[in-house]
């Protein structure tokens, strides 16, 4: 272009000989005979007439045009420089890590082109195992809020960090000037590296000090570690190898500390096989029915005014078995049955756990002390591996807001904290921050703390950051961006990483990418000895996702380094004693434990404990509810739709209240109608401030206590969020220095005469004596044969009672290669629901809203049936002789007091005689050869009629247009641009009028085939995971060929617990499930035998058999 | 001439009936003009119309999410309302084929209206089922169309597509019997026609009819053939609807008795709608003397005989459910009787069983008030069937965890009223343009069964 240089075709052209400048202006190179061919005349007699040529030419012109009108027309706009690593159509993954100040998680983030779209578990993660939960899933959709602000905010007014920068960096030298301190309040910060970043603020400005403070507080835990080990820390649990698992009050599964973790653990104890026939004991002593509860094998429902003299009886028992000494304390109805707990507890001594929920100092000392007779330390709680991820502390919170309420603060930055709406009421918050000089907040949305600030300073989500993680002594993780910052907008506004920001405060312009780099290799890489070079380690640290410096000394050693997590206001210098501790018993061990004298003795804890426990006439919960947590996530639509695993209520909180309380103590609100899902509200007031919430009945709450869930009542959260349930971190109290979930005595007014309409995705709470859930309890089930405790079902063929899966009605379908099947563990499944926001992830299932809710009409493809039972049975309906409607009516009503509660997945059972199949008019659900029951979405016509006819109600039907309608344009993500980013490209988003279900994530199946074709390998078992199989932290569900004898689904089919649910209508389902075992006491399996026939051993089989049959005609 | 018993009672009144005098009865409506009530009736049938019209378009626009359906009750008052229709429909083409063949004279003064009801009625059905689907404008997959609409093929094991070959057929014989009827009718109206206008229309609806004997031996025959294909039919259209339902998994539908019971409770139903219309129908258009008591008392007997047929189909149920020992099937009879829907199901019990038995009475079944109350009764008590067999068998089935309620919305509640208007509309728009009453047919019988020729025969035996 910009060249003069010329080019010659050869020396002719060069020299310009005539010869070749004559040639040149010829069109054509040599002499074509054109006049010579039209003269032959052969060619007169061809029979191309000026018609064949018309038609040829018409032809041609309107193929061309009809060719050109292919609409619609669709644009794919090529990368003009293809990343190295994005090939369109396959999936990237990055190792990331999840902390949001509550939960930790270290998880492998799927993008596609450059986005992510699915969370998933990584399994190199020695803390949370490949175990993710509903909210980390969902976090996901987070990044894609359109409720995020998408630059900074200056006196509620959008700006550019160019004029924040400028006018914060003048202000903070301004508060440093008069004199005036500035604080950083955040929640808790396992980031070594953010921890640094704050101390080279505070080098800048000296008179800044960091308060840390968690939504929902674990300080009590700390201080009572301090009390007694002189180690302000978290202990680390090992609930994998307690045999014996006691819980007061903390819902372990479900939010306390580390559910994930935990739950990997716990489903360890009580996976059972043929050859592994024993399971963890599990007593659970709790107000409101919680997820942890309703695992238990023997639950007792007490006030939380008594979880205090629960633990000190618990003590007394303890300490009586082992000899040690009793602490005075009061008497309470479940004595006895403490003592039994006690006992089991004394009998697995070094092999239990003691864990309390209540954030009491004393009770927690108490605790400590239990476990310390039990010889537990070092073995199930290591105080030496503490977990970081709650450093809040309240007593340095509650002196903030007195600092801020005396103007004493000139400036205060939130970073990842919300204290406006996560702090109590009496705390009076709010009215501080009015007269804190500068107000800043780093939150990523106008929130309710950020819409009084100053600056709002929006950081990235953390798909889109650089952090590191330090959960654990010894444990380390990285966090790397997924996708630039989608609000990266140029003009110097869009999203900034909070700590980058930070630090150009504090003066300093380095990338916190680089800064993290720069601490890793000062600080992690030599902690490590397995890498020569950082750069090696880096990368390693990089692509794992985790590191484990070391164990044992090497272990030790980084202890002493990351001192910057242990939390300030312990002491540094510990006077260790050595003591042993577990004595006397068999299983003892001589194990070193650093055990320092109380300084809280447990007869003065004791004594605490009966001072402030007063009982209350309705003393009250704040919990936290497994999908919604402390409601940093409530502005996303998924967990807002996801349904609670205990009380299947969606898009809400509620007040728990037992449904005997409800008859006895309030007349109207007994009229709480469970199918038209209609509540009456009730005030609740707690020192001066009232809320009211509908009343939901919830059997197996504590009779005189009520429960809220926190997390909803959200303002500036977001449309989705706004307005949904009430904040009632305000009713949170505190009391001697830490702030209290529970309140000892409230007032609950029923006089309001509302009405409000609740969204259950369940409305009926037993199984009607139908065998939906087969359960047996472990003494039966280790000893019995398997036909006391899984029937096999009969059917009767011509004159012979064979088994049901010998009669078939159909021909089978062939299936020649791979057979797809799943087998549900229904003794590892906890309930938690992981699974459901994982598939609704993975196969962009819709959100409906509540209205749709309310009309039965939710998508999820899989869906987690809970059931409680009854005090009616069948059984005892015939001893009685009750009539038969009256039995049903009464089956219907749970128990009340303590019911045992069954969860159950339930996904599209892909059946081999599939009855959705043969009714369908128009094929277009049909069977695949490798045993899928699949939906043809663009061949259905809508008729329902496979939904009718499905006996499992698995079928989803899309009623509206969810991702246009305008009635959804608040909860539906996909109703805008940045929400639909969030979608799986593999997975088509179904059209109106179009029913679906679960494909058993065919997307998956058919990449995992692919890859297997293309490596020229045999397809590995195990190398195709479902999104629910893969997602669940309980490993309850497993998915495989059928086909395969060595596969691990194949395996668990043919163990004996496992049962086909409604095997009776003979569809021959391709998932099976394992029959529930439960760890019942003797007296409890006695009351159960009742009403099974006496049994002897395998010689009276075939008379069990018979008696059975019996059974059966007359039920 | 055919002479009958004399203490038969005669199928037409009146000391005046002639030949000339029929045609001038049944011309009348259709030469006259409507007077005020008709235009009231149909003011408000098409005001109804429209608003179900309107309903339509908002569904059709929105989804069928405007119902109150949902994912364990699928069908609900769309597919209630369409087995309604159908069995309503059942009548007409039972009274024309069915009657024909036995040779019920009796049957003649009412055929028309009654083919004309089934024809509305089916249109009705139609649709119901047309609509119900979540994408209606797909709904032409449902039949084996040639390739070229692509290599998918229907289900042939799938009742719905049985459903919508017995519909159609239905639908296509009884409007051919019914036009085929017409046709001489027509005639006679044309050549009484004085406005141009109207001799064309009818010169072209009655096919060049000439009333010859070769026309008369040919409407003779044909109408023979198609009595003969229709017979079977009335019975297949409601045995294949049923099938619908009997050959699901669904406890309360899964129901080997459903065929036959689905066929009686049509007849019943649509005798009943037959006696509301027609009983309106003569005193309007002043038809007395050839819808007599008599004509009344029939119906009322086949609807003894239908409903206590359909009462003992119920209590077979009954017994079946307790007796196969099914935990399912006993729980949903158990369930309808006493669930959340009680009242459907016992509204059910009341107005299909216990209601015609008062036929048993004969002052009842020859008030023309009471059968006027009854035969809406049972219709009321039909629509109650339907709701029940589909809403509260579908509502709690096997899995308590999915067991739901149901409840329409206003806007299926206008798609249903819209239909009412539609049907009435159409047959108020008939009445006044079509012979109401098969004059050929009736002048037939005008010798051997009316009061007046009775009354001649008498006298000339007397003499």
């Amino acid at each position: 272009m910009g060249t003069t240089k010329k080019y010659w075709k050869g020396l002719e052209e060069l020299n310009n000989d005539p010869a070749f400048v004559q040639a040149q202006q010829n069109e054509f190179a040599e002499y074509v005979p054109v006049e010579k061919f039209l003269e032959n005349d052969s060619l007169k007699d061809t029979s191309t007439s000026r018609r064949d040529f018309l038609k040829l030419f018409g032809f041609s012109i309107t193929a061309a045009t009809l060719a050109a009108c292919e609409a619609p027309v669709n644009k794919a706009i090529p990368y003009v420089m293809k990343p190295e690593e994005i090939t369109p159509g396959v999936a990237n993954w990055y190792a990331s890590t999840y902390f949001d100040g509550n939960d930790y998680c270290s998880i492998l983030v799927k993008t596609r082109e450059g986005r992510p779209i699915k969370i998933e578990g990584n399994e190199m993660s020695p803390i949370t195992r490949g175990g993710v939960s509903a909210r980390i899933h969902a976090s996901v959709l987070s990044l894609y809020d359109t409720g995020r602000i998408t630059g900074p905010y200056a006196n509620k007014a959008p700006s550019t960090w160019e004029t924040v920068d400028k006018e914060i960096g003048a202000k903070l030298s301004a508060a440093v000037a008069k004199g005036g301190s500035i604080r950083i309040l955040s929640s808790t910060i396992i980031s070594p590296s953010t921890k640094q970043v704050i101390a080279d603020f505070i080098s800048k400005y000296p008179n800044t000090k960091h308060v840390t403070y968690d939504a929902v507080s674990y300080a009590g835990i700390i201080k009572a570690n301090a009390q007694s080990f002189d180690k302000a820390v978290l202990p680390s649990y090992s609930f994998d190898k307690a045999k014996v698992i006691v819980s007061v009050g903390a819902d372990f599964l479900g939010s306390w500390l580390s559910p994930i973790e935990f739950t990997k653990q716990y489903s360890k104890t009580r996976k059972l096989s043929r050859e592994k026939k024993e399971m963890s004991k599990h007593y659970q002593f709790e107000s409101i029915l919680s997820l942890t509860g309703s695992n238990a094998d023997k639950r007792f429902a007490v006030k939380p005014s008594q979880y205090g003299t629960v633990v000190v009886n618990l003590y007394n028992a303890v300490a009586k078995l082992t000899g040690g000494s009793a602490v005075a304390s009061g008497a309470l109805p479940i004595d006895a049955q403490i003592e039994k707990v006690a006992k089991a507890l004394v009998d697995h001594k070094g092999r239990s756990l003691v864990v309390c929920g209540a954030n009491d100092i004393a009770t927690q000392v108490v605790v400590n002390s239990i476990n310390t007779l039990l010889g537990n330390y070092g073995k199930t709680v290591d105080v030496e591996t503490p977990s970081y991820t709650k450093q809040g502390n309240d007593e340095q919170f509650i002196s903030l807001v007195n600092e801020m309420k005396e103007g004493k603060v000139g400036a205060l930055i939130t970073y990842n904290a919300n204290p406006s709406y996560t702090s109590p009421a009496g705390l009076g918050f709010n009215e501080a921050y009015a007269k804190v000089g500068l107000k800043v907040s780093f939150a990523d949305r106008l929130d309710e703390t950020a819409m009084n600030a100053d600056y709002v300073c929006p950081d990235h989500h953390y798909l889109e950051s650089w952090n590191d993680a330090n959960p654990k002594a010894g444990h380390y993780s990285l966090t790397q961006p997924t996708i630039s910052p989608l609000f990266a907008k140029p003009r110097n506004e869009g999203t900034r990483c909070a700590q980058e920001t930070l630090l150009k405060w504090a003066g300093n312009e380095s990338d916190f990418h680089s800064y993290i780099q720069k601490y890793w290799s000062s600080h992690v890489f030599p902690m490590q000895g397995k890498y020569m070079t950082f750069g090696d380690f880096w990368n390693h640290s990089l692509h794992n996702g985790v590191v484990e410096v070391g164990s044992g000394e090497d272990a030790k050693m980084a202890m002493g380094q990351d001192s910057s997590n242990v939390n300030a206001s312990a002491k540094p210098e510990v006077a260790h004693k050595t003591t042993t501790v577990g004595g006397g018993g068999m299983f003892a061990q001589e194990v070193e434990v650093e055990v320092k004298e109380p300084k809280l003795s447990v007869a003065e804890a004791a004594q605490s404990i009966s001072k402030s426990a007063k009982a209350g006439n309705i003393e009250l919960v704040l919990y936290e509810k497994t999908g919604m947590g402390n409601g940093n996530q409530a502005n996303n639509p998924w967990l807002q739709e996801f349904p609670d695993p205990v009380s299947k209520v969606t898009w809400d909180n509620y007040i728990t209240m037992n449904p005997e309380d409800m008859k006895d103590k309030y007349h109207t609100l007994a009229r709480y109608n469970q199918m038209e899902m209609k509540a009456d509200t009730a005030n609740v007031t707690v020192g001066g401030v009232t809320v009211e919430l509908p009343v939901f009945p919830q059997p197996g709450q504590a009779r005189g206590t009520i429960g809220i869930a926190l997390g909803y009542g959200r303002t500036g959260a977001g449309m989705v969020a706004d307005g949904v349930g009430k904040n009632v971190f305000t009713l949170a109290q505190v009391v001697n220095g830490t702030i209290q979930y529970t309140v000892s005595d409230v007032t609950v007014s029923d006089k309001t005469g509302n009405e409000h309409q609740m969204a259950c995705t369940q409305t009926h709470h037993t199984m009607m004596g139908r065998s939906i859930v087969k359960e047996t309890d472990l003494t039966t089930y280790s000893t019995q044969p398997v036909d006391v405790w899984n029937e096999k079902l009969l059917v009767t063929l011509g004159d012979k009672h064979v088994p049901a899966s010998q009669s078939n009605l159909w021909a089978d379908h062939d299936k020649p290669g791979h057979r797809w099947g799943m087998s549900i563990d229904l003794n590892a499944c906890i309930g938690c629901g992981a699974c459901v926001v994982s598939c609704n992830a993975e196969n962009n299932v819709p959100v409906v809203g509540k209205e749709e809710v309310r009309r039965s009409r939710e998508m999820h493809w899989i869906r987690i049936d809970r059931y409680y039972s009854s005090d009616m049975t069948v059984e005892k309906a015939d001893a009685e002789g009750k009539g038969v409607v009256d039995k049903y009516l009464e089956m219907e009503n749970p128990t009340t007091e303590n019911p045992q509660v069954f969860f159950q997945p339930v996904m599209c059972q892909h059946c081999n005689h599939a009855p959705c199949e043969t009714v369908c008019p128009v094929l277009a659900t049909n069977h695949s050869s490798d045993g899928l029951n699949q939906m043809t979405y663009n061949r259905c016509v809508g008729t329902r009629y496979c939904a009718n006819n499905c006996p499992y109600k698995v079928r989803r039907f899309n009623w509206f247009n969810y991702i246009e309608n305008d009635k959804f344009a608040e909860v539906n993500p996909s109703q805008n641009d940045l929400g639909r980013m969030v979608l799986n490209p593999d997975v088509v988003v179904r059209s109106r009028g179009v029913m679906e279900k679960c494909s058993m994530c065919v997307q998956r199946i058919q990449e995992g085939k692919l890859n297997a074709k293309k490596a020229m390998k045999k397809l590995e078992d195990g190398a195709i995971q479902t999104a629910c199989s893969k997602s669940c932290p309980a490993d309850a569900i497993t998915f495989g060929d059928l086909n395969n004898v060595e596969s691990l689904v194949a395996k668990e089919v043919e163990d004996e617990r496992t049962y086909y649910l409604l095997e009776e209508v003979g569809v021959k389902p391709s998932i099976s499930y394992l029959t529930k075992v439960r760890n019942l006491d003797a007296e409890d399996i006695v009351m159960h035998e009742e009403h099974k026939p006496h049994h002897g051993g395998e010689e009276h089989k075939e008379e069990h058999k018979e008696e059975h049959k019996k059974e059966e005609a007359h039920s | 001439m055919h002479q009958e018993s004399a203490i038969r009672e005669p199928l037409i009144l009146g000391d005046n009936v002639t030949y000339h005098q029929i045609t001038e009865d049944i011309a009348r409506p259709i030469e006259g003009k409507a007077n005020k009530w008709w235009y009231l009736v149909f003011g408000i049938a098409m005001a109804a119309f429209l608003w179900g019209f309107a309903c339509i378009c908002y569904f059709i626009g929105t989804g069928i999410g405007a119902w109150g359906a949902n994912k364990t009750v699928g069908w609900a008052w769309d597919i209630t309302n369409f087995v309604w229709w159908i069995g309503i429909g059942h009548a007409g083409t039972l009274i024309s084929a069915v009657l024909l063949l036995f040779r019920q004279k009796w049957r003649m003064a009412i055929n028309r209206s009654a083919e004309a009801m089934t024809i509305f009625a089916v249109m009705c059905a139609a649709m119901f089922v047309v609509m119900h689907t979540g994408r209606p404008w797909l709904d032409y997959w449902l039949f084996p169309l040639p390739n070229q609409f692509g290599s998918l093929w229907t289900n042939f094991n799938s009742p719905l597509l049985w459903d919508v070959f017995a519909v159609s057929t239905y639908f296509s014989v009884s409007l051919i019997f019914w036009y085929m009827g017409l046709i001489p009718d027509f005639a006679t109206i044309r050549d009484r026609a004085k406005k141009p206008l109207a001799q064309k229309i009818y010169k072209i609806l009655s096919f060049g009819w000439s009333g010859r004997a070769r026309d008369w031996s040919r409407f003779e025959e044909v109408s023979l053939v198609l009595a003969g294909l229709s017979t079977p039919l009335v019975f297949s259209v409601h045995s294949i609807v049923s099938m619908d339902f009997a050959t699901s998994i669904v406890p309360g539908w899964h129901t080997t008795i459903f065929p036959p019971y689905f066929v009686a409770g049509a007849i019943f139903s649509g005798f009943a709608m037959v006696l509301t219309l027609l009983i309106i129908c003569r005193k309007v258009l002043g038809l007395e003397n050839y819808i007599t008591i008599k004509h009344i008392e029939y119906m009322n007997i086949v609807i003894i005989v239908t409903g206590s047929l359909v009462g003992v189909a119920y209590l077979t149920e009954l017994f079946i459910a307790y007796y196969s020992g099914v935990m399912y099937e006993q729980y949903a009879f158990l369930n309808r009787a006493t669930g959340p829907y009680w009242w459907s199901y016992w509204g059910m019990m009341t107005c299909n069983v216990i209601s015609p038995q008062l036929f048993w009475f004969k002052k009842i079944r020859t008030s023309i008030i009471a059968t006027f109350i009854l035969s809406i009764v049972v219709n009321i008590g039909m629509w109650f069937e339907r709701f029940v067999i589909i809403v509260t068998s579908l509502h709690r089935d096997f899995l308590p965890s999915s067991w739901t309620m149901y409840s329409p919305t206003f806007i299926e509640i206008g798609f249903f009223i819209g239909t009412i208007g539609f049907f009435f509309v159409c047959f108020l728009l008939f009445a006044r343009v079509f012979p109401v009453i098969a004059q050929s047919e009736l002048k037939m019988i005008v010798k051997s069964s009316s009061e007046k020729h009775r009354k001649i025969n008498k006298q000339n035996q007397h003499h």
